[in-house]
């Protein structure tokens, strides 16, 4: 008993010692801040959006939308056991997609716009064919041990799911199989995003850290801290080498992958609602944050600065995304709308 | 529907701010000089005094904050439903009427955020009131949940009891306007703490998250495992955070002309005007691309690729150069890469016949290192199995075809070609189409006042599509 414990204590300075020299290598580097940077970049002045669509047709809380490629459709997952796929430019529903569970966490769209994949309390990720004359259930991809908080399309054959039991999987959809495990966290998985290049991909977790893992080795390749609760939410800069948290501790921080560390916090300290979600505009200037206050708060993401609200929901905003084309950002909420705003 | 015992204390915050919101707001409605005009309300034969009726709420909120009706019915909507303010009639519907129903503000011992979280020994001693008070008062759901509590917590039921009586015997004492005030306020607030099944329950604070501190041992194996992981960490090349940050300046201005969000979109954001000409203009193939399409192909050689037709004109470019057989290399990989695993030997076989073999009709110039690794690769192919050459000859086209393409003529013309839409003309009738106006807090109404009548200043102002200025 005691010469494990000597043991584990042993690991744990090297460890500790590990983690310092980390630090060391990451302040080394750290020549610069943000928001003196960000001093000759113009203002955003205050950022107005109105209300576009208010799209109705849940009949409990949204948990998750996802927007398709096309910067068109939609989809939309609620706790009413329903996904829903609209098209946003007319507001009609166009495909409803029965759920076998209905305590739904997550909703993805496949690039191709053919596939689409749920999951939640059931453990499981469900992928649907909408293309068919009526949405056919692909796959069950059944081997996590906790709820599926994230899930995200590679392709038609591939796809990353996050989860309640601490670990993100690469699954097979041909083979309904899993490909690579990535284990590393210690709280669960609540949201992940995926590199633009598909090579790489950064979770965030219960745990209060974000992890950068390599999608082919299956190995985590750094650990970023800084929160001190649990991160509900994770988006990549447009530009690839960065991204954006989202936290219960009422604060999104972007990291950066070149320079290896955090660079931004914002935060207020009028808010104290914690964030649910976050989406970014496609010049990544401006960060959509959705917060339990009900609001959806608007970011400068180089200044630091909040710069505008969209307000209406009645309850929290449980999900944003802005399209591909960056028309717009959409945001829905457990009052069951989805709300539309440019 | 389970009556909820507390779930952990964290959420206690989130609702916190949501409530203190709306009291402020409540608060300002009952300033002596400010506030609402209250009235007596006639109830049956009983005379309630301080209420007042729905339309005073919605015209107040509206005078008071400058808002339209709408986002005024609203806030009130949001006000009966968290149980700030209670309908006298139809007590058990909790919506707000704009016109002569009569409402009255709850007590601040009774809101939510005062007694939070509601208890189960104040929920078993209003039910047992209710029930002693009048013999069958009590709803089919108040009936169950009464049962359930008695055998919850029997153990202080005496004192459950107890209280009953005590509370409705100092109630009888009361004058029977204040009683029955009384009861309408504890009323309310059960409405809301302990919603009927079926009626939504605005305190729902969703999927608990089990407590994951359990979740993973912390043993020796894991923190091999860390130690692994921090080495790795540890020996990653990191770049000069004033680099980095620069290139996220120099990337937000870049793209900022063609962010919607922040400047808008030609002809018009399909979003607002309701004429989807901007996706047709845009769509994956079209006979002349718009002008902003192409410039991005110069922004990076990702947006060139990613762009179907900027690859398609990349390759025309490159047949003249004879060179095309590198990018039709490079795709044909990428094909290996997301296509369908069935497939997978056939494609590197086709790939080695049409691009590595010697003598192949489109033979690509791979340095012979990464044509050895490659070639033993292919005896076992597998999806990255080309990673390697794809990767040297993506490298080799960026730094050399790429640029001189961005030179040429052909890309030049491309974009002196490009389409600038005009900008679609306002509708005859701006007034068809109603703009739901999203105000900001009203402190900030008086601000925007002024915001909205200077228009869009240059890059500075986001939000407006530079034309179609303020219309609200």
């Amino acid at each position: 008993m005691a010469a494990e414990k000597a043991e584990m204590d042993v690991l744990k300075k090297e460890c500790d010692g590990l983690r310092t020299q980390i630090e060391a290598a990451r302040k080394a580097v750290n020549d610069g801040n943000m928001t003196s940077a960000a001093g000759s970049a113009t203002e955003v002045g205050r950022v107005q959006l109105k209300l576009r669509k208010s799209l109705k047709g849940h009949l409990a809380k949204i948990y998750s939308m996802h927007w398709s490629s096309d910067s068109r459709s939609m989809i939309s997952a609620s706790q009413d056991g329903k996904l829903l796929v609209w098209d946003t430019h007319t507001g009609n529903k166009l495909v409803a997609v029965p759920l076998k569970s209905a305590w739904v966490m997550s909703v993805a769209f496949a690039p191709s716009g053919n596939l689409v994949a749920s999951g939640g309390l059931d453990n499981m990720c469900t992928v649907s064919n909408i293309k068919a004359a009526s949405p056919k259930t692909l796959r069950e991809l059944d081997a996590h041990t906790g709820y599926l908080s994230c899930c995200r399309f590679l392709s038609d054959t591939e796809i990353l799911t996050a989860s309640g039991d601490t670990t993100c999987c690469l699954w097979d959809l041909e083979t309904g199989k899993q490909k690579i495990i990535f284990t590393n966290h210690i709280g669960d998985c609540m949201s992940l995003a995926l590199s633009m290049d598909e090579n790489t991909f950064v979770s965030g977790a219960c745990d209060s850290l974000a992890k950068l893992w390599d999608l082919r080795e299956g190995t985590c390749k750094q650990t970023f801290s800084g929160h001190t609760s649990d991160i509900n939410a994770i988006q990549f800069f447009p530009n690839g080498n960065a991204f954006v948290t989202g936290s219960d501790d009422c604060s999104c921080k972007m990291y950066d992958l070149r320079s290896d560390q955090e660079v931004i916090t914002y935060q207020d300290g009028s808010l104290n609602a914690g964030v649910t979600s976050v989406s970014l505009s496609n010049s990544g200037r401006l960060v959509f944050a959705g917060y339990d206050d009900f609001n959806c708060h608007i970011w400068d993401s180089l200044k630091g600065e909040k710069v505008g609200v969209l307000s209406g929901h009645d309850n929290r905003v449980s999900c944003t995304g802005v399209p591909a084309d960056g028309m717009g950002v959409c945001t829905g909420s457990w009052d069951s709308f989805l709300k539309l705003w440019n | 529907m389970t009556i909820n015992t507390m779930a952990k204390g964290g959420w206690h915050r989130d609702q916190m701010s949501c409530f203190r919101k709306m009291e402020k707001v409540i608060v300002a409605m009952q300033d002596p000089d400010m506030g609402m005009k209250m009235r007596n309300q006639r109830l049956l034969i009983t005379i309630i005094p301080h209420a007042m009726t729905g339309r005073d709420i919605i015209d107040w909120l509206m005078k008071k904050s400058n808002i339209c009706e709408e986002e005024s019915l609203h806030i009130s909507g949001l006000l009966v439903r968290y149980g700030y303010i209670y309908p006298l009639k139809e007590p058990r519907s909790l919506v707000l009427r704009p016109d002569e129903s009569p409402y009255r503000f709850q007590t601040p011992y009774f809101w939510t955020s005062t007694r939070w979280p509601a208890s189960e020994l104040d929920y078993a001693i209003y039910l047992a009131k209710k029930n002693i008070r009048k013999q069958g008062e009590l709803m089919e759901y108040e009936k169950e949940r009464y049962s359930v509590l008695h055998k919850r917590i029997n153990h202080t039921w005496d004192f459950v009891v107890m209280q009953a009586r005590e509370q409705l015997r100092a109630s009888k004492q009361r004058r029977k306007a204040d009683r029955i005030v009384l009861e309408c306020q504890e009323q309310a607030y059960w409405l809301i703490n302990r919603p009927p099944p079926g009626a939504r329950n605005v305190l729902d604070m969703g999927l608990e998250r089990p407590n994951n501190t359990a979740r993973v041992t912390l043993n020796s194996e894991h923190y091999k495992n860390e130690i692994d992981t921090c080495k790795r960490a540890l020996g990653r090349n990191r770049v000069k955070s004033s680099i980095c940050l620069e290139g996220f300046m120099k990337y937000s201005e870049q793209y900022q002309n063609h962010d919607p969000i922040m400047q808008g979109c030609l002809p018009s954001n399909p979003w607002i005007s309701d004429d989807s000409a901007h996706w047709t203009m845009n769509l994956e193939t079209v006979p002349t691309p718009t002008r902003l399409r192409v410039e991005r192909w110069s922004f990076s050689f990702m947006e060139l690729l990613n762009d179907e037709m900027g690859r398609r004109e990349f390759m025309t470019y490159l047949e003249k150069e004879f060179s095309g057989e590198n990018l039709a290399f490079w795709q044909a990989c990428e094909d290996i890469k997301h296509g369908e695993s069935s497939k997978i030997v056939e494609k590197v076989e086709e790939i080695y016949r049409n691009f590595l073999a010697p003598g192949a009709p489109r033979w690509v110039n791979i340095d012979s290192k990464t044509m050895d690794k490659t070639l033993s690769g292919i005896r076992h192919p597998h999806r990255f199995v080309m990673e390697d050459a794809q990767m040297h000859i993506y490298f080799l086209i960026k730094k050399d075809s790429y640029p001189r393409y961005l030179k040429s003529d052909l890309y030049k013309n491309m974009l002196a070609k490009g389409i600038v839409p005009q900008e679609t003309k306002k509708s005859v009738f701006p007034f068809m189409r109603r703009q739901r106006h999203s105000s900001p807090s009203p402190a900030q109404v008086a601000t925007q006042a002024t915001e909205e009548g200077g228009n869009a200043k240059g890059a500075g102002q986001a939000g407006t599509n530079s034309a179609a200025g303020s219309n609200v």
